[in-house]
């Protein structure tokens, strides 16, 4: 166990759900003369192994689902492992909620112990870090009021500052960094850091990629139950990214109309039948759109559009070919994209035939294809921009 | 390395158990003007009902001397069993917001409910000393023994709490179960009625095998009145007198083991 600080060894965790909750004497008589009915066994985890090193800020990302909190829990000793095994070195604390066992009619003070009592602290401990505690959370004045009568801000803050001041080896964290406006988030970043160099093991769950990014060392990827890898936090973001794409590129079909003597026959990448399902931020894509004109209508002029849409349906940008009368009675076109700036995400993609005048359309596919862009870095915005930071004193 | 950590009465441990027993006790009286006082006045109140209907208007307890004592010390011995066992039955599952989110070894919440009822017990007890004085009771030299009877009581309902708190889990009707089994055994103890005035000597033996019975029996036999029998007496010394200990080892055994066994699970089938 030498500089190992949690060790997960091919740990699987099956949970039994009862179709119909089973929770009555009479169920239980009726289900030993029938003993395989009732459950449904869903396999929350299988053959997880990995390693946290001492000091290391190890972070653990996967979709929902994807058995991210059955493993915190399973590490925090809450859960028992159906195989394998997970040992822990040192004094370990979770933080799966914040603010465990407080009660509303006890007061500040009051809670502050019982809640450090529930993460295994003795008075003693907890009298030594009762001030920091009260400091850190900015309450002094309010620690001998009832707790029911804190906002719930205040109540928070109370809860996360026994949080960060709990001296312990191993500090576990469930997405408890959503909570609290943006100047205590600040805090608890600072906290963060310092925690980080004070050598303390910490390990993350987070759907925050700019945690992720800020904090990791390492990060453990996970999908449906198993671990994907252990990865760097860049790797790990651009993995996580890829894993939020909602499947292959397809046609859903619905969404089209038009009077259809100019149909879009095909839209793809060159050299594929569809487009590419991912693409990086920065990297070109090129879009080849081939027509099937009507006979009547080989040489009717035509305007090709095309329209970027985002998840919330914002289209980001809407090239076209008004522009470019020497494209009108083209049947092959190719867009090209040199550099993509599009954040990451999922996007659509509308395709739309009309007639020069734009009265009304020949065909129109409503956001007809999909892809997704990925990208390692953080992109902040709809889109990246070819700006420049410089020197303002030059 | 899972599991409990450290060792069972661990710093840690104690510390957490204080606090819970602090917080019920805290908690116990939220918002009643007496507060605490109520440990003394509700089963001050029972008892003078009970005086009144059992002694007053049914004379029961003629022949018994210091009946209304009598009365008191098995009422407040079955009330504590009665209490200690409905709270930790609910215990587990009323803590469940805790079991599901952090470490914490479980038999300390069934503790913890446990000396919360051990509690005002000795609140109980106070009472008790009281009325034996006014009733000018002479306590007698084997009331030495009281304590260790007590402990038998304790024993037999923290067995019988890490039963029924496990169970309670998976089987949320064990609640009301438990109920109507408290209410039965409230009924074939002897604690409103003498035993001599059941006069089948056979149902008197079975009454007797009752951990329960022979307890409060004896409590009563060596504090208050030799005048009460005891189990010793029922089996005249045989070797089934010793029937209820045995009764009371088995089912907290068992109960620390059942709890042992589905405690593991308890986190997800809450």
């Amino acid at each position: 166990m030498d500089g190992i600080a949690i060790k997960v060894d091919s740990v699987s965790k099956t949970f039994k759900l009862p179709l119909e909750k089973q929770s009555s004497v009479k169920s239980a008589f009726v289900n030993v003369f029938q003993p395989n009915k009732g459950y449904e066994v869903q396999k929350a985890l299988s053959g997880i192994s990995f390693e946290v090193k001492k000091g290391e800020f190890f972070g653990v990302v996967g979709r929902n689902g994807s058995g991210k909190s059955t493993l915190l829990k399973l590490m925090a000793g809450i859960y028992t492992p159906s195989a394998g095994s997970v040992v822990v070195d040192g004094k370990l604390t979770p933080f799966i909620e914040l603010g465990v066992g407080f009660n509303p009619e006890l007061t500040g003070r009051e809670n502050v112990y019982l809640n450090g009592a529930l993460l295994g602290f003795n008075r003693k401990e907890m009298q030594a870090m009762y001030k920091d505690i009260v400091d850190f959370a900015e309450l002094e004045r309010f620690m001998d009021q009832k707790l029911k009568n804190y906002s719930s801000g205040m109540q928070v803050r109370l809860a996360f500052s026994i949080a960060i001041q709990a001296k312990s080896d191993i500090l576990l964290f469930d997405e408890v960094l959503a909570v609290g406006d943006a100047a205590f988030q600040r805090k608890c970043y600072s906290v963060f850091k310092n925690l980080k160099q004070s050598g303390v093991t910490v390990i993350l769950v987070t759907h925050d990629m700019s945690n992720v990014e800020k904090f990791c060392d390492r990060v453990l990827v996970m999908e449906g139950g198993k671990v994907l890898g252990v990865a760097s936090s860049a790797d790990a973001i651009g993995e996580y990214s890829r894993l939020n794409l909602s499947g292959p590129s397809s046609v859903s079909g619905a969404n089209r109309w038009g009077s259809g003597e100019i149909a879009v026959e095909s839209v793809h990448a060159p050299k594929k039948k569809t487009l590419e399902e991912v693409y990086h931020y920065g990297s070109s894509m090129e879009i080849d759109i081939i027509l099937k004109r009507h006979m009547d209508h080989k040489n009717t002029p035509i305007i090709v559009g095309l329209g970027f849409v985002d998840e919330n349906g914002t289209t980001i940008a809407g090239p076209n070919t008004i522009q470019k009368p020497n494209l009108w009675k083209a049947s092959k076109l190719k867009y090209i994209l040199p550099n993509v700036r599009f954040a990451p995400g999922e996007y659509t993609l509308t395709v739309s035939v009309y007639d020069p005048e734009l009265t009304s359309p020949y065909d129109f596919l409503d956001r007809y294809y999909k892809f997704s862009v990925v990208s390692d870095k953080q992109v902040h915005g709809l889109v990246g921009l070819d700006g420049e930071w410089i020197n303002g004193r030059k | 390395m899972i599991g409990i950590p450290g060792h069972v009465f661990s710093k840690k441990n104690r510390a957490l158990l204080a606090e819970l027993v602090r917080t019920d006790f805290k908690l116990r009286y939220q918002g009643s003007i007496l507060g605490y006082a109520w440990s003394l006045l509700r089963p001050l109140m029972i008892f003078i009902i009970l005086y009144v209907v059992f002694v007053k208007f049914l004379k029961i307890g003629t022949g018994v001397p210091h009946f209304p004592v009598y009365l008191l010390l098995g009422i407040v011995i079955w009330n504590f069993f009665n209490e200690m066992t409905v709270q930790s039955l609910g215990s587990i599952v009323g803590r469940g917001d805790l079991i599901r989110k952090i470490r914490i070894p479980r038999w300390i919440i069934v503790l913890s409910s446990s000396i919360s009822a051990l509690i005002n017990l000795f609140l109980n007890l106070i009472v008790v000393a009281f009325f034996l004085y006014i009733n000018h009771v002479d306590l007698l030299k084997t009331a030495f023994y009281f304590p260790l009877l007590l402990l038998e009581v304790y024993v037999f309902a923290l067995g019988l709490s890490l039963y029924l708190s496990a169970a309670f889990v998976k089987f949320r009707d064990i609640g009301y179960i438990w109920e109507v089994v408290l209410q039965a055994g409230f009924y074939l103890t002897p604690i409103l009625y003498p035993l001599a005035r059941i006069t089948n000597l056979t149902f008197q033996k079975l009454i007797m095998l009752n951990p329960m019975a022979q307890a409060i029996q004896d409590a009563r036999y060596s504090t208050i009145t030799h005048q009460s029998p005891t189990i010793y007496q029922v089996f005249n010394g045989g070797w089934y007198r010793f029937t209820p200990f045995f009764i009371v080892i088995v089912v907290f055994l068992g109960g620390l083991a059942y709890f042992r066994k589905e405690s593991k699970y308890f986190a997800e089938n809450i």
